[in-house]
């Protein structure tokens, strides 16, 4: 088994963790750690590809190291909006977790600001 | 097909850098003058839009800007097509409505707490610039980035009165939107490896059929219908859009959920145009049909109004979806020159205009009662006839009743299920229309009917703000007037349209 195929096999379980706890755990605080789970695999998958590019002769595809650049900075900013959205509603309700939120029962002049 | 900068290709950097700057100088001069830069913003970046329409319309051609002079797969490029356009300046003239609409609502009070109207202005234009990128990038990893901008943008707004339902609604709301874009990435990635480019005309170009493809845009799609909300990843769409306030919920249901849509459209057309399977196209077909029956149905069983509308919107994206199955490897010619395509395009933006004055229409009519539960609208048509008015002219689209947009949409539906033989996404148009026609009359009966008790207003709605809701509404109805053919406009920039000799 070559390296690339170890570290995609690795990218893959990570995604598929990620996925399940994302979908599986009601504690909003896991699923804001599993979303970035899942975040590690998509770029683990882009080291991955970038080494598979250096077969070419390059010493190594530089173009997804530079989009993981990227996708990190977007995942630690999705991740800082998630978190602070999370205390605000933790402040509010007292819980971390989403409960059937029916907006029928809610207070009925919700239209202002 | 060249790769370079074309001219006029500068009007695209302009469309994107307006509005963020303007959100920049937002923050950095903070508290009142959010509203002021947004309204110096707000007439240039509609004359930009304008001026790209234009140019497309006189040249029939795209436009195209290579960023920084790096021509692809090296650099980024912006293209802007005849489809780009249309959205473009439907999102331009609607978030110029949904800003004079918001000019009172949002007024930055003198000495009071000013972030709820900061954070307002301020988003309005980063998801004014979030969208122009959508619509303009041509490289499938800069979509992303702009996806996610487009997220950051949206979930706060729905929060903006910071009650636990509304922020548990935008929780919900960035968990689906968040799963939807890591879907999409790792599809991208997945892409990036087969092929070694991400921009969509060399991968056009390059992309065959084999598993890693299927593989690949099937994840980016899933990913791309969770943003766009259509059955069954609707479950965050209606108490999101219920509960933001009525400017961002008319942004949110009007052209936010258009952005996913568009990109699903790039990727099924654009990226792998002639490769998608007629059986992967069905299955989107099949969940827009779910979407228009369950949508419609449990939209005349809400008791608020504003939930009633959002449920709606869930129904009328299932209407979007049902263009893959009719334009995907049509009998004769292209996708884009069949009347389903052109049909999926108009309701989008038909859709964009009757959605945002019905939410803004319900706006005025909880701020006049006091709430928004259907139950207690009677009287409302005397107290707000042009609010009401508007609605109705909104409902008009949605039911497919002529003439307007959504008429002409759904009848170039029609005709494409007929030409294509497959007679049962007919049958669910109809239905659909049917069904809209219910929940709109549950409302107009109610809103018209004389009320038990005497009305109370708790507040005077001016007469300018219902007109501006009439305007929004009106537009939709002014779509009634496009030809009911496949429109050349829509068509220019597709692939190969002048090397087949089409026209």
């Amino acid at each position: 088994m070559s390296g690339a195929m170890l570290y995609g096999f690795c990218s893959t379980v990570l995604v598929g963790l990620g996925l399940y706890g994302l979908i599986v755990h009601p504690e909003l605080l896991r699923k804001i750690l599993a979303f970035n789970l899942v975040g590690g695999g998509v770029f683990l998958l882009f080291g991955v590809i970038a080494r598979r590019g250096a077969a070419i002769g390059f010493g190594g595809d530089p173009v997804p190291q530079a989009l993981v650049i990227t996708g990190l900075v977007v995942a630690f900013a999705a991740t800082a909006l998630a978190v602070a959205l999370l205390l605000r509603l933790f402040q509010e309700t007292g819980r971390a977790i989403l409960q059937s939120d029916k907006l029928t029962d809610a207070p009925s002049d919700n239209s202002q600001p | 097909m060249t790769n370079s900068t074309t001219a006029g290709g500068f009007l695209l950097v302009l469309a994107i850098v307006l509005p963020v700057v303007g959100v920049l100088l937002s923050l950095a001069l903070g508290g009142r003058q959010a509203q002021r830069v947004a309204f110096v913003v707000m007439p240039f970046e509609l004359a930009v839009a304008v001026a790209i329409a234009a140019r497309i319309w006189r040249t029939h051609e795209m436009l195209q800007y290579s960023v920084g002079g790096w021509i692809p797969p090296l650099g980024v490029a912006f293209r802007a097509d005849g489809l780009s356009a249309v959205m473009i300046v439907t999102s331009a003239l609607l978030i110029c409505g949904i800003g004079l609409f918001a000019r009172t609502q949002f007024a930055a009070p003198r000495g009071a707490e000013t972030r709820a109207p900061l954070m307002f202005w301020t988003l309005l234009l980063a998801v004014w610039g979030a969208l122009n990128v959508v619509f303009i990038g041509g490289d499938l990893f800069n979509l992303y980035v702009a996806l996610e901008l487009l997220t950051f943008a949206a979930v706060p707004l729905v929060s903006l009165d910071g009650r636990a339902e509304t922020l548990a609604a935008a929780f919900r709301y960035l968990l689906f939107a968040l799963l939807g874009s890591i879907l999409y990435l790792l599809g991208a990635v997945l892409l990036y490896g087969a092929y070694g480019t991400l921009d969509i005309v060399l991968l056009s170009g390059r992309i065959h059929a084999q598993p890693v493809t299927w593989a690949a845009i099937s994840l980016m799609t899933a990913g791309l219908l969770a943003k766009a909300a259509l059955y069954p990843f609707h479950l965050w769409l209606p108490p999101a859009h219920a509960g933001a306030p009525a400017p961002a919920s008319a942004l949110l249901s009007g052209l936010v959920v258009k952005a996913p849509f568009f990109l699903v459209v790039r990727l099924w057309f654009d990226v792998m145009p002639g490769m998608p399977e007629r059986a992967a196209a069905q299955v989107l077909g099949i969940l827009g049909a779910t979407a228009i029956i369950f949508g419609s149905v449990v939209a005349l069983r809400q008791a608020r109004l504003k939930l009633l509308i959002a449920y709606s919107t869930v129904a009328q994206i299932g209407y979007l979806f049902l263009m893959f199955p009719l334009a995907i490897r049509p009998e004769a010619g292209h996708p884009w020159s069949t009347a389903a395509w052109t049909g999926g395009i108009l309701q989008a933006v038909s859709h964009a205009f009757a959605k945002a004055a019905m939410f803004m229409a319900a706006g005025l009519i909880a701020e006049a009662l006091g709430h928004d539960r259907i139950a207690g609208l009677s009287g409302i048509g005397r107290a707000l006839p042009i609010t009401v008015f508007a609605f109705g002219l909104g409902g008009l689209s949605l039911m497919g009743l002529p003439p307007s947009g959504g008429f002409v949409a759904k009848a170039m539906l029609l005709t494409g299920a007929v030409a294509e033989g497959q007679w049962w996404w007919a049958l669910v148009v109809l239905a659909g229309g049917l069904l809209a026609g219910g929940y709109v009359f549950l409302v107009l009966l109610r809103a018209l009917g004389d009320p038990i008790e005497p009305l109370r207003l708790i507040t005077s709605v001016s007469r300018g703000r219902q007109a501006l809701v009439a305007a929004v509404a009106l537009c939709a109805v002014l779509l009634g007037f496009v030809p009911l053919r496949p429109s050349e406009f829509l068509q220019i920039g597709r692939p190969d349209t002048v090397a087949v000799g089409l026209r």
